[in-house]
């Protein structure tokens, strides 16, 4: 059962094979037996789950039912669920109850999900190993002496691990699509605006987009038709109608023009991994499409650009966290600087204070046009770099990540050989892009991931392409070894 | 670029961190190492290339001025660390 | 050495939109404490800001009115820094694109020196919350109900030369903003704040001097006595070789000084940056001609509206017009009873002495205009005197009620039948044969002055209600017979 896509587990309930409380009952003994291995659950919510199984089921004896009724699902917890502990992985946020729900936690209450609780990650999302979490790593199921990649990295395991058919991530530099590829599972980012940050708590408001972790882009198409969609409440939220991301999955892709950009096929890249992704580019041929070399010339300056943005944005966001209104407050402070100081102090952990503190070094002043300036004009050049290649061909293709799931502590002591980790990914939060990575092959006997890049709201034609992938081949199908399922 | 000791104890300062005098060393080693990297940006021209804010060249929404939050104090104030009377309480503050 | 004054202001407008800036939180003043802080309000992880429309009118409407340039594109900042009143530990506002330009207000001060002073720009942010200092065992108590008021900060160009025109300029602001309706103008309130840029050169000198400012000044009257201070204390400083130093200053009322506020002291480095959760606000001509097309009458145009239509002095047509609702309620009362100085005299008279008494807003006044007019059309009709007038708007103010109800229940109806008049004077003159004597030995031209002793004895026995120009034509004559 656990094996079980979402598309699966749903014609299960439709044909009454199992009721939404069996299901329920069983992820939660599941992750109960098994998650001491991985640390991918930061809170359980077993009573609110059941409660809400419970009611889908009713729901579905009403036949009043939507395609996720009664499925089970689990959220980062960088998601607000009213009721339940909302931590950003954070002693920060450790004790915060949240008083409300998110906008894709409400939607996805709505459709009937089934929320089996909060998924750990790296501190305030910072982070590609998932190391940083005030809770503890997260291991990856493949190796667990090994990162799940982060920042999602709780969901990516969890998924990997089947302790959750499908789970929520957030990808600001790419933390939905990396630790999909570390975890051999699919991750969809969307296109900026595409679904609301309202009650996401921020890590940098310009580049942040959630979206689905699941199995196959099949799951993923499912959950994001609960997800997206415009909200009043989010300034940056796209003004454009809902859509069916299953309408689309079975088109053929003879015609489609993939892009290869050469930068991304550089010495950096880890031989097994280029391998396996032109093995998957020649799987798309021979599914009809047409490959060419494309150049995306300022691929090297996205990570300068990024560590810029993304801190400076972070330090304004995280000022937020004083130890006044929620949150953690220092003992005793003796006068404000020192509620403030301390409680931010003690509050943060390492990586987050450094991030904040090159952020704010960023802004300050006489270093705002050196930097943050500078950052924002590269960022347009790396944006019409992809507009341009995209007015070319229909989907641009490349390694998720340089490599495979690295161990634990190898990175962790060096930031900038980390923030490497991100140079795929990050472009396309700089551009505003959507991209998937989906499982591709092995090396090692661990995953690879193939992120496939497509044009503003072109989330359809990426999951058309990514199913169409995982049709003819089994890659997204592997279980990790030892995994009992 | 290079950032002493000082430096970091600045920034720890504007950004309102308590840090360790113990680990003000290794905070200005990752500092500058990261420095180093945006440093990267400098040899670009970018001479005439308007800045990029967001992604999407959208314009602000605006919301209608009606009155849509109701009084959740207590809902609210259930997670603040110390209130009274309904307010926030802090350490005194001076003017 | 002769010093030259030069001064520039930064007035704060809360605008009297319903909702914040950011959040549908109701902005009414006076809630429990955090009763009207929002989770957006508050700053809760995750909270997003969405603009509020009628702020936007309101600027744009502002800016129409003071001939400035409208930004056709603005842009939120973030201004970082840390305070427990500002929850999100920045304040969302406007630095490089603010929403209105250029433009200027005309002001002329009470001793008619008129000057056009600049306005460099104004811009839309956000209010902070409140820090209460009562002793919650040595803490203070956050209240964020204003937390994300919206503001339009207007600064002016460092125009004005002397404390009376700073005055004149933020009174003519207070016009022009309770004029337009953005803002209810109430400074005790904190509705319209003030922070005074003040220095001081040598006359003839080009360079300024260096400034000093003065925060958060509440009355227009405190903006002339803080401003003469503050100069008073450089022009000291200096004779006496000190240097001004570059720093905010606070006005303490009750002393009559300005004092350093040291807590403020530290460099300020506030990293602004566009604030990323909310997108560049962009307005086209259309958007800009339909606010133009709302824009009332200003207090200048109604001024000089005031003296031609109502051939009103200047300095009553300046006081009638500068506040909105008064020059309203002005109008409305001429409409009822027809005369524009009656009216005039009783505006801002008697009704003026009960609402500052009161401490009522003219808006509130118990009284209505339709009523005031009511009134006053008996004073014109004879049916009451103008003494017995105040007598009725006192419990028109007390009790409610229109003129003639009240004139009808206390019977002050004036006493215009001679017949009965007559009896009365007649008894008058019986009763006082000494003054009657002393009139008749007057010269005839003096005797007019001496009525007034016997006018006082026919009000006295007729409680006032007697029509005094019936009573004198009824005296003289009388008086008069007996002289002869």
């Amino acid at each position: 059962m656990f094996d079980k896509t979402l598309a699966e587990l749903a014609q299960g309930l439709e044909r009454g094979d199992f009721s939404s409380t069996e299901l329920t009952q069983a992820y939660l003994q599941r992750i109960n037996a098994l998650d001491s291995q991985y640390n991918s659950f930061i809170t359980v919510t077993e009573e609110q789950a059941l409660a809400q199984a419970k009611a889908a089921d009713e729901a579905r004896a009403t036949g009043n039912t939507g395609a996720l009724c009664g499925l089970p699902i689990a959220h980062k917890d960088l998601f607000c669920t009213q009721g339940v502990r909302t931590s950003s992985a954070s002693k920060m946020l450790d004790n915060f109850i949240s008083p409300y729900d998110a906008t894709i936690v409400s939607r996805l209450k709505n459709a009937g999900t089934v929320t089996l609780g909060k998924l750990n990650m790296d501190e305030f999302a910072m982070g590609s190993s998932n190391e940083s979490s005030f809770y503890g790593p997260v291991r990856n199921p493949w190796g667990t002496d090994r990162v799940p990649g982060g920042s999602s990295g709780g969901s990516a395991a969890a998924v990997a691990a089947r302790l959750t058919p499908a789970a929520t991530g957030s990808d600001t530099g790419g933390s939905i699509r990396q630790p999909a590829a570390l975890c051999g599972i699919t991750g969809l980012k969307p296109t900026y605006g595409r679904v609301s940050r309202y009650g996401m708590i921020a890590f940098a408001s310009s580049l942040d987009q959630a979206g689905p972790m699941a199995r196959t882009a099949e799951d993923c198409a499912m959950v994001l038709n609960a997800m997206a969609g415009f909200d009043p409440m989010d300034s940056t939220s796209a003004e454009r109608d809902s859509e069916d991301y299953t309408a689309g999955l079975n088109q053929p892709l003879a015609g489609l023009k993939i892009g290869l950009p050469k930068e991304y096929f550089s010495a950096a890249l880890d031989a097994g991994v280029a391998e396996q992704v032109r093995n998957a580019v020649a799987e798309f041929e021979k599914l009809g499409a047409s490959v060419k070399e494309v150049s995306l010339p300022n691929t090297e300056l996205c990570i300068p650009a990024y560590y810029i943005l993304a801190p400076a944005e972070a330090s304004s966001n995280l000022s937020r966290f004083d130890g006044v209104r929620y949150g953690y407050r220092c003992e005793n402070p003796v006068d404000l600087e020192d509620l403030y100081k301390r409680s931010r102090g003690e509050g943060f952990g390492t990586e987050v204070k450094r991030r904040i503190m090159v952020g704010a070094y960023a802004l300050s002043a006489g270093y705002y046009d050196a930097y943050y300036n500078k950052a924002q004009q590269i960022r347009r050049m790396i944006q019409q770099d992809f507009v341009a290649v995209l007015n070319d061909v229909d989907v641009i293709m490349g390694p998720t990540t340089p490599q495979t799931a690295f161990k634990l502590g190898e990175k962790s002591s060096d930031p900038v050989s980390m923030y490497m980790e991100d140079i795929f990914t990050l472009s396309l939060n700089l551009a505003g892009l959507p991209g998937i990575s989906i499982p591709c092959g092995q090396t090692n006997g661990l995953p690879v991931g193939l992120q496939i890049i497509g044009n503003y709201f072109a989330e359809s034609k990426l999951l058309n392409v990514a199913h169409q992938f995982q049709q003819a081949t089994d890659w997204h199908k592997q279980t990790p070894a030892g995994l009992e399922v | 670029m290079s950032l002493d000791r000082s430096d970091v104890e600045q920034i720890a300062h504007l950004a309102r961190l308590q840090i360790d005098a113990a680990d003000i060393d290794s905070y200005s080693q990752a500092l500058n190492s990261i420095l180093n990297l945006v440093d990267q940006m400098q040899a670009t021209n970018t001479e005439g290339v308007e800045p990029l804010a967001h992604p999407l060249d959208a314009v602000q929404r605006l919301r209608a001025d009606e009155v849509s939050e109701t009084n959740q104090r207590e809902a609210l104030q259930a997670v603040a660390p110390a209130t009274e009377n309904g307010l926030f309480l802090v350490p005194k503050v001076i003017e | 050495m002769e010093w030259e004054v030069v001064i520039g202001l930064e007035i704060h407008v809360q605008l009297s939109t319903k909702t914040k800036i950011f959040s549908g939180a109701s902005t009414a003043f006076g809630a429990e404490p955090n009763t009207q802080a929002c989770a957006v309000d508050l700053a809760l992880p995750g909270t997003l800001p969405v603009f509020n429309e009628n702020a936007l009118r309101m600027a744009v409407l502002f800016g129409l009115a003071v001939n400035a340039e409208i930004g056709k594109r603005s842009v939120f900042e973030r201004k970082n820094y840390f305070y427990p009143d500002l929850p999100k530990g920045y304040q969302t506002t406007q630095l490089a694109e603010p929403i209105v330009g250029p433009g200027y207000i005309d002001i002329e001060t009470d001793e008619g020196v008129q000057r056009r002073v600049g306005l460099h720009h104004a811009h839309l942010e956000e209010d902070a919350g409140k820090s209460l200092h009562e002793d919650f065992h040595g803490m203070s108590g956050i209240d964020l109900n204003r937390a994300g008021t919206p503001l339009v900060e207007i600064v002016s160009d460092p125009d004005m030369r002397s404390s009376k025109e700073a005055a004149a300029y933020a009174r003519k602001v207070h016009a022009i903003v309770t004029t337009l309706g953005i803002c209810d103008g109430n400074m005790a309130e904190g509705s319209m704040r003030c922070d005074c840029n003040v220095s001081i050169r040598p006359k003839g000198q080009e360079a300024l001097g260096t400034r000093t400012e003065l925060k958060n000044i509440n009355s227009f009257r405190f903006i002339e006595r803080a401003i003469d201070t503050e100069v008073a204390r450089q022009i000291d400083l200096i004779e006496d070789g000190g240097t001004v130093v570059q720093e905010t200053r606070l006005y303490d009322p009750d002393k009559n000084e300005t004092r350093s506020m040291r807590s403020k002291e530290e460099a300020n480095d506030y990293r602004y940056f566009p604030c990323p959760d909310l997108l560049p606000v962009v307005i086209d001509d259309d958007y800009i001609e339909a606010v133009r097309a709302t824009l009332p009458e200003l207090p200048d145009a109604r001024r000089a509206r005031f003296t031609s239509e109502y051939s009103l002095s200047e300095y009553d047509a300046g006081v009638l017009s500068a506040y909105r609702a008064q020059a309203d309620y002005y109008e409305q009362v001429v409409k009822q009873c027809g005369d524009a100085k009656l009216a005039a005299n009783w505006v801002m008279g008697e009704l003026a002495k009960f609402l500052n008494q009161n401490d009522t807003d003219i808006k509130d006044s118990p009284v209505t205009a339709d009523q005031l007019g009511g009134l006053l059309v008996r004073i014109k009709d004879n049916t009451i005197s103008g003494n017995i007038a105040k007598k009725v708007f006192e419990l028109m103010w007390s009790k409610g009620g229109s003129a003639d109800e009240i004139i009808e229940a206390e019977g002050l109806k004036q006493v215009t039948d001679t017949g009965a008049i007559e009896k009365i004077v007649d008894d008058v003159i019986a009763n006082a044969d000494k003054q009657v004597e002393q009139y008749k030995a007057a010269e005839p031209d003096k005797r007019g002055k001496m009525l007034g002793f016997f006018m006082g004895q026919v009000m006295k026995a007729t409680g006032g209600k007697a029509n005094p120009g019936a009573v004198t034509g009824i005296l003289k004559q009388k008086l008069d017979a007996l002289c002869d």
